[in-house]
């Protein structure tokens, strides 16, 4: 309850320290502060197990060490993010105090999804977690690539947005005794009740959009292209995963009990997401539309955790969420200091920033899944999953072929930045200072450590 | 000291660890080039000795366990046999051998190349030593990272596509062979760890070797085990990465390729497929060695024909490699053994092989082969060397690989003519197309391109005089190492029989 509470509260107070404090790196400062505050807190709630806040939710939040986990992981993700892209974040334009109030209020939204024990509670929550987005996307307001973005989203999140709130009303509709609680739909084992299955149905396709899962997937690429680079970085991470993290949960209460029904159609999706997202990738010249697709093929390997739905699901689901959120956070923060965003603006880039680079291809080393790094724990971690699962073995396969195409586009990065000649003088929009680049070092340090001792993650389950 | 704080195993991947890490922070090459040597030369001291510490009582000077992701039953467990020894061995002396030869030759970065190849030492060691599965993939993956980097930054023109294939290719092996490690580990019995935890499943050697797998699990299991080996060794149909890889990357990185890194694959499958297996690989052992005998004869017959120096010698290792899985699917005694000690023999042979093709190219920048001729009377110690080792390299009677050979033929023939008779045109097409090779370098008339070579440097004349000497020694008496290598292939071939 720390989390939701603090985040919101720290919202507030960004929005305002926009008006009264005239200096523009002050809010940078607070950010930095609230969530920190906010990262403590949470950790001790996850220590200790009481919240510092006692109110009477009437059972529609709920936290266990599972989503306090997951919170932990989102708020961390995002104090990295904004240790290392803060900067960036106030060159986007004016109103830099709104920018990070905005990003407090999706990470309110971000709670909300991890604790929902309602599908009231789900769905303010995605509504918090995807409206400020829409107004980050288009935050560059003079550029016009930013402003089609945001309409795009907005009239695609709106649209999967009613369709959700369609599910919802058969599920309610649906249930013996007309309830929100998703724990209360009885669904059975038996044979699905209509009603349930069209409601199921529709949230599926609706939170498929929000992850962006194929044949869903298509206001992915250029929402991210369009965004500015700095938000692109924390939609495409932090807020991606935590939808997974809904979804997961959602599936797992209320429909789990019929989960051979449904696995196939989480099995077309996952292959379709994992040939769409990886195929495409391969073919982009721009490293941001790269990650963008990267970002779609990668949801694909999360979704095996919805095919798999047992123990080692939640724990690679965890794994999943930091190790994708924190190598692609530090590659995003790499990409935003460049001149160039095609892959051959990464030409030498090793020689000019030794530091860059190698922090860089420990980025994409681990969004490959080479061992050591936590890209690995995490791949692992679902295809033992997926295995345990005992049916269709076969999408295992089809899952790590994908995974070996995925190596690729990962290593053109590293190809252009290591073994090319630069095309140009400078390579960089602005210098790097030293911050930052101690700062990229502690995230690639924290990618190796993870990926060794992945119980630092997963360890509320063991202790 | 000894085995409380350290194992010899340990040693030996610490060791070019520890130094490759040093190298990158060192700024000349002189400083990175001695780091190498005298470290590597420290891991091949400690590899040596060890071979004294072989009996049971020494256990604990060889193996080691440390917790690590416990609660998957899963630990950080080194430890050596027999095929361990033998392979390390090999690692530890192939690479003084291949820094001192190359020390002539001056890289572009060079700190970064050392330290690279130390950490590819430190990756095969690993592989050798683990005896746990998930350790052996952590290592199998990573000894393949820095040889990625080597070949692509200091291989020759198209040496980024060529790498990347290679890598692709091993990468995906390596990942179907992830899936059935997962799906054996889900199937093994529990395990009690010392302190009384108790684990559902393990990825301990030993409890893979007790996995409760059904004959259907097995016979594809096997497959997705096996793919991963024979993109390594290279089998036909999955050696296209190898000759083109071979002949871009670096001759130093070449030379741990087909020394050590082939021997990856072998390895895999005498310690990882066969015993975990058996029924299985009594199942297709026949498709196996018919792949495997077809690539024999396919390599021969276009190293026969080949013009380019290095393209030839990669089709003569494959064709080696070949008749090595041959035999080890053989499963006999007889065969294996020969398989085991021909694994660190064909590891020498084909590293003299390189140092020689090396020094040609880099004296004349040419490795096409029919522009070459005459070196035998400009560099006569230089052909002297390379005739003892092509002579090796065909085994003739008296030199290394004679003993091993002969014992893989009288296996193989034991499990069947036919095969034999096959995999014995692999022999002469060697001694055509080798014998050809050194006429129409060596011989003949010296043309514009020859006529500055000169014959070999003090460091060269060291390294080739040592493998000369363990191609004779172990030619005549090849005891020590099948002493060193029999209980392993007693344990192998009971576990099929």
């Amino acid at each position: 309850m720390n989390a939701i509470i603090l985040t919101a509260i720290w919202g507030v107070v960004m929005m305002f320290s926009g008006v009264f404090v005239k200096s523009k790196s002050v809010p940078k400062y607070l950010a930095i502060l609230g969530i920190a505050i906010a990262f403590i807190a949470n950790g001790i709630e996850l220590n200790s197990g009481n919240s510092w806040f006692t109110i009477n939710v009437h059972g529609m939040l709920a936290t266990n060490s599972f989503n306090l986990t997951f919170i932990a992981i989102a708020l961390g993700s995002t104090l990295i993010y904004f240790l290392l892209s803060a900067a960036d974040v106030e060159r986007t334009g004016k109103h830099v105090g709104e920018y990070f109030a905005l990003i407090f209020f999706v990470l309110c939204g971000v709670s909300l999804c991890a604790t929902y024990k309602t599908l009231l509670m789900l769905f303010i929550g995605i509504e918090i977690m995807s409206i400020p987005l829409y107004i980050l996307t288009g935050s560059d307001k003079r550029n016009l690539r930013s402003n089609e973005a945001a309409l795009k989203y907005f009239l695609m999140g709106c649209f999967s947005t009613g369709i959700m709130l369609m599910g919802i009303a058969f599920i309610y509709g649906g249930t013996p005794n007309a309830s929100f609680f998703i724990d209360n739909i009885q669904a059975g084992t038996g044979k699905m009740p209509v009603m349930i299955a069209i409601g199921m149905l529709l949230l599926m396709v609706s939170m498929s959009f929000k992850v962006s899962a194929a044949p869903f997937h298509f206001w992915t690429p250029d929402v991210y292209d369009g965004a500015p680079t700095v938000f692109t970085s924390f939609m495409s991470t932090i807020v991606k995963v935590a939808g997974f993290f809904a979804f997961v949960r959602l599936f797992e209460s209320a429909f789990g009990t019929m989960h051979l029904q449904w696995q196939k159609l989480i099995i077309i999706i996952t292959i379709a997401t994992l040939l769409i997202g990886n195929v495409t990738a391969v073919f982009q010249q721009s490293v941001k539309r790269m990650l963008a697709y990267s970002s779609i093929a990668q949801a694909g390997f999360m979704l095996l955790a919805l095919f798999a739905l047992n123990d080692k699901a939640r724990e690679g689901l965890l794994l999943y969420s930091a190790g994708y959120s924190l190598a692609t956070v530090g590659i995003f923060a790499v990409l935003i200091k460049m001149e160039d965003y095609t892959i051959d603006g990464f030409k030498g880039l090793a020689k000019q920033q030794p530091v860059l680079a190698l922090t860089a291809t420990v980025f994409l080393l681990s969004l490959t899944g080479i061992p050591l790094t936590i890209g690995f724990q995490s791949k692992f971690y679902m295809l033992m999953a997926a295995v345990e699962n005992g049916s269709n073995f076969w999408v295992v396969i089809v899952a790590v072929l994908f995974a070996a195409i995925s190596a690729y586009y990962y290593f053109r990065v590293i190809q252009a930045m290591y073994f090319k000649e630069p095309t140009q003088e400078t390579l960089l929009v602005s210098n790097i200072s030293t911050p930052f680049k101690i700062m990229l070092v502690i995230v690639a340090v924290l990618i190796i450590a993870f990926g060794i001792y992945p119980e630092f993650i997963i360890g509320w389950k063991y202790h | 000291m000894l085995g409380t704080y350290f194992t010899f195993p340990e040693l030996m991947i610490w060791l070019p660890l520890v130094a490759g890490i040093l190298c990158f922070f060192t700024k000349k090459e002189s400083a990175a080039k001695s780091i190498a040597i005298i470290f590597s030369l420290l891991a091949l001291a400690v590899s040596v000795t060890s071979l004294f510490y072989t009996a049971d009582k020494f256990s604990s000077y060889n193996n080691v366990n440390y917790y690590w992701m416990k609660y998957l039953g899963n630990s950080l467990n080194i430890g050596m046999d027999g095929t361990g020894r033998i392979l390390t061995l090999l690692t530890t002396l192939s690479f003084p051998i291949i820094f001192i030869a190359t020390s002539g030759r001056s890289y572009k970065n060079a700190p970064a190349f050392y330290g690279l190849m130390l950490l590819t030492q430190a990756g095969l060691t690993g592989v050798f030593v683990s005896v746990d599965a998930l350790l052996f993939y952590f290592c199998w993956e990573l000894a393949l990272v820095p040889v990625y980097f080597l070949c692509s930054k200091w291989g020759g023109e198209k040496a980024i596509p060529t790498t990347f294939k290679f890598f692709v290719y091993t990468f995906t092996g390596s990942l179907l062979m992830l899936i059935g490690i997962i799906y054996v580990y889900l199937h093994t019995p529990a395990r009690m760890f010392e302190d009384h935890t108790q684990v559902a499943h393990s990825f301990s050697l030993t409890a893979f070797y007790n996995a409760n797998l059904s004959a259907t699990e097995q016979n594809w299991l096997f497959w997705l085990f096996f793919i991963a080996f024979a993109i390594k060794m290279p089998v036909f149909p999955f050696h296209t990465w190898q000759p083109d890889t071979y002949d871009q990357s670096p001759t130093s990185v070449t030379m741990v390729l087909s020394g050590i890194m082939v021997k990856m694959g072998l390895f895999g499958v005498i310690r990882w497929l066969i015993p975990v297996f058996p029924l299985a690989t009594a199942n297709y052992s026949h498709l196996v060695m018919i792949l495997a005998i077809i690539g024999i004869v396919y390599a021969s017959c276009i190293a026969l024909v080949q013009d380019n120096l290095k393209k030839l010698v990669a089709y003569s290792s494959i064709a080696h490699i070949g008749l090595m899985c041959a035999s080890l699917f053989a499963m006999n005694e007889v065969s294996v053994q020969g398989m085991m000690i021909q694994m660190f023999n064909h590891g020498i042979n084909i590293i003299g092989l390189w140092i020689v093709v090396e020094m040609i190219e880099r004296q004349t920048g040419v490795k096409t082969i029919s522009q070459l001729g005459g070196i035998a009377g400009k560099a006569p110690v230089l052909t002297i060397m390379l005739l003892i080792i092509a002579l090796a390299n065909i085994a003739l009677p008296l030199t290394n690989a004679f003993t091993g050979e002969f014992l893989m033929f009288s296996g193989l023939y034991t499990f069947n003519p036919v095969y034999a008779a096959f995999a014995g045109l692999g022999i002469i097409l060697a001694a055509a197309y080798t014998l050809n090779m050194i006429q129409k370098i060596f011989y003949g008339e010296a043309n514009i391109i020859t006529a500055d070579v000169k014959d070999i440097a003090w460091n060269e004349k060291l390294v080739l005089g040592v493998i000369v000497c363990i191609i004779f020694v172990v030619g005549v008496y090849p005891q020590p190492l099948i002493e060193l290598t029999k209980s392993a292939v007693n344990m192998l071939v009971s576990k099929v029989h």
